[in-house]
């Protein structure tokens, strides 16, 4: 899954046609644009659910509401499941007042949020 | 946390950053992109654009959008009178309100709004002008937007106005400092192309020292280099040298092509010839410093016998001294109408014998490294050599001379004049 616009590969790992993207600390500037622009990649390759993980994201600031605002359109034009996984509770609590969890489920962990899509299609992993 | 205590700080924190952002004018397009995610990432709006407003192509070109999928590269045409209705509408336009102002703008284009689903026009409006207009659709929530959210949306907005006003003020300047480099640059092409031709006309009216003035200016620039001068001082230098002799346009023909040595009222007219330069040249505007006085000094002496001051040591400006140098070594190896040229033995002795006296230790020894650098090929040029031309044929004997007189100039080991 390389990346190829010269920039940091996004950490992302594949299970069947699910596909988990590790937000980390990108999110909160401008290069968060690559989460973006790899949930799209990942969409457009036939992904057909999104786990967006938030374990190394301490803070999610406007910019990033923002990218992520991009997620959504794009995961529904795509008609694929989005699930924020290991949201903190005040990140949860922002997604809350701001609307964006009518659009998306929330995930204590990874498990939950695979656990959220359809088990079947999650059967063989790999990773990336 | 209360909610609206969130929503307040959250809200805070993306007008921050806005403000840090638009004081960063390193990139206009990553500022734009930056700042209109802040925009909608504080309220979390699902779609919208920023559109540049340009006055002389009555157009607005979207420089920022997302969620408006094919629609992000419009450029839509908006008249200079609707601009004006947007500036000075209120500042948010609800679309469903049907604001007057946005109505006419946006009937205009009603299939490609309608199509992209933008709720709200922000007129964005900078000392009574329309910059641009922010364009935003509705919120994540589906909630309606509230009189606070539109405050929000204000305050936001018009820091992306003085963002965008603020970088077309900044390209204005860089084009206009760019047009008046250019324009400068011409003019000093121009003032060379002039004093070349002065240099020419002073040359032909002496008709034993054709050429004389232009080699005076390159022997005075390679000179000046050689002793680190700037390359706008040696610039200067060389026009000081194309025009040190100006002033010869005022002395009798017959003084000048005169075959014979001066005799004494010969010698009176012609030492007139740096004052007058000087008066020829001080009245013109000169983009190098100290042209004039490098024509009016350029025959005074170390020891204060020379002419038309008198000056001694340093009170000559160290740019008359190159010339005096470069003006002496030309005379050297020329021929005149009562010698032929000196070999080049006999100019470094007269050099020798006279530094200290006539020339300035420092100018001297510059002029000897330079030509001895092009002896030894540490230089890639050759323009000492090809200046003086064929009939000196072989300079690298002067070599050890050369050397001796640095050496004995950097040792101290010769005597130097008065003033120093």
């Amino acid at each position: 899954m390389a990346d190829t616009t010269g920039e940091t590969p996004v950490q992302a790992r594949c299970i069947g046609d699910t596909t988990i993207i590790y937000a980390s600390d990108y999110l909160n500037k401008l290069s968060g644009e690559r989460i973006e622009r790899e949930c799209k990649r990942q969409l457009e390759s036939g992904c057909r659910a999104l786990v967006i993980s938030f374990r190394d994201t301490e803070l999610v600031n406007s910019i990033g509401v923002s990218i992520l605002m991009g997620v959504i359109d794009a995961s529904e034009q795509n008609n694929a499941r989005l699930i924020f996984s290991d949201v903190n509770s005040h990140t949860a609590d922002l997604f809350e007042m701001l609307g964006l969890t009518r659009h998306v489920s929330l995930a204590k962990d990874e498990g939950e949020a695979l656990s959220l899509v359809d088990p079947q299609t999650n059967a063989a992993g790999s990773a990336s | 946390m209360e909610t609206n205590t969130q929503r307040l700080l959250h809200t805070f924190a993306a007008l921050a950053d806005l403000g840090q952002e638009i004081a960063n004018t390193g990139d206009f397009e990553e500022m734009l992109r930056t700042s209109f995610h802040l925009l909608l990432g504080s309220l979390a709006i699902r779609r919208g654009a920023v559109g540049e407003y340009n006055r002389d192509l009555g157009q607005l070109r979207l420089v920022a959008a997302r969620g408006l999928g094919t629609t992000e590269e419009l450029a839509l045409p908006l008249s200079n009178e609707h601009a004006r209705e947007l500036a000075s509408s209120s500042s948010v336009l609800s679309l469903d309100d049907a604001a007057r102002e946005a109505a006419r703008f946006l009937e205009d284009h009603q299939a490609v709004f309608a199509k992209v689903e933008i709720d709200l026009l922000v007129p964005l409006v900078v000392r009574d002008r329309l910059i641009g207009v922010v364009l935003l659709g509705e919120k994540a929530s589906g909630d309606k937007f509230t009189d606070e959210d539109l405050e929000v949306i204000c305050a936001l907005s018009r820091h992306i106005g003085v963002g965008i006003h603020s970088h077309r003020l900044l390209e204005e300047v860089e084009h206009k400092a760019d047009e008046n480099q250019r324009l400068y640059d011409g003019l000093r092409a121009i003032y060379k192309e002039t004093v070349r031709a002065f240099a020419a006309a002073i040359d032909i009216k002496d008709r034993y020292t054709q050429g004389h003035s232009v080699r005076v200016g390159k022997y005075s620039e390679i000179i000046a280099r050689e002793m680190g001068w700037t390359d706008d001082a040696v610039e200067g230098i060389a026009i000081a040298g194309y025009l040190h002799d100006i002033g010869k346009l005022i002395v009798d023909l017959s003084v000048i092509n005169s075959p014979e040595r001066f005799n004494a009222s010969e010698s009176k007219e012609m030492s007139r010839h740096p004052a007058a330069g000087y008066e020829i040249l001080a009245p013109i505007s000169h983009p190098y410093a100290d042209i004039p006085l490098m024509a009016r000094y350029h025959h005074e002496r170390l020891d204060g016998n020379g002419y038309p001051d008198g000056l001694k040591g340093d009170e000559i400006p160290a740019g008359a001294k190159i010339v005096t140098l470069a003006d002496s070594f030309d005379a050297m190896t020329t021929d005149r109408p009562y010698r032929k040229k000196l070999p080049l033995e006999d100019v470094f002795a007269d050099f020798r014998a006279n530094t200290g006296t006539q020339f300035e230790p420092a100018v001297v020894c510059a002029f000897c490294r330079a030509f001895l650098k092009e002896i030894e090929g540490t230089s890639k040029e050759k323009r000492l050599i090809k200046l003086l031309g064929k009939n000196y044929d072989n300079v690298e004997s002067v070599s050890p001379l050369l050397n001796a007189l640095i050496s004995d100039l950097n040792g101290g080991v010769m005597t130097v004049g008065a003033g120093h």
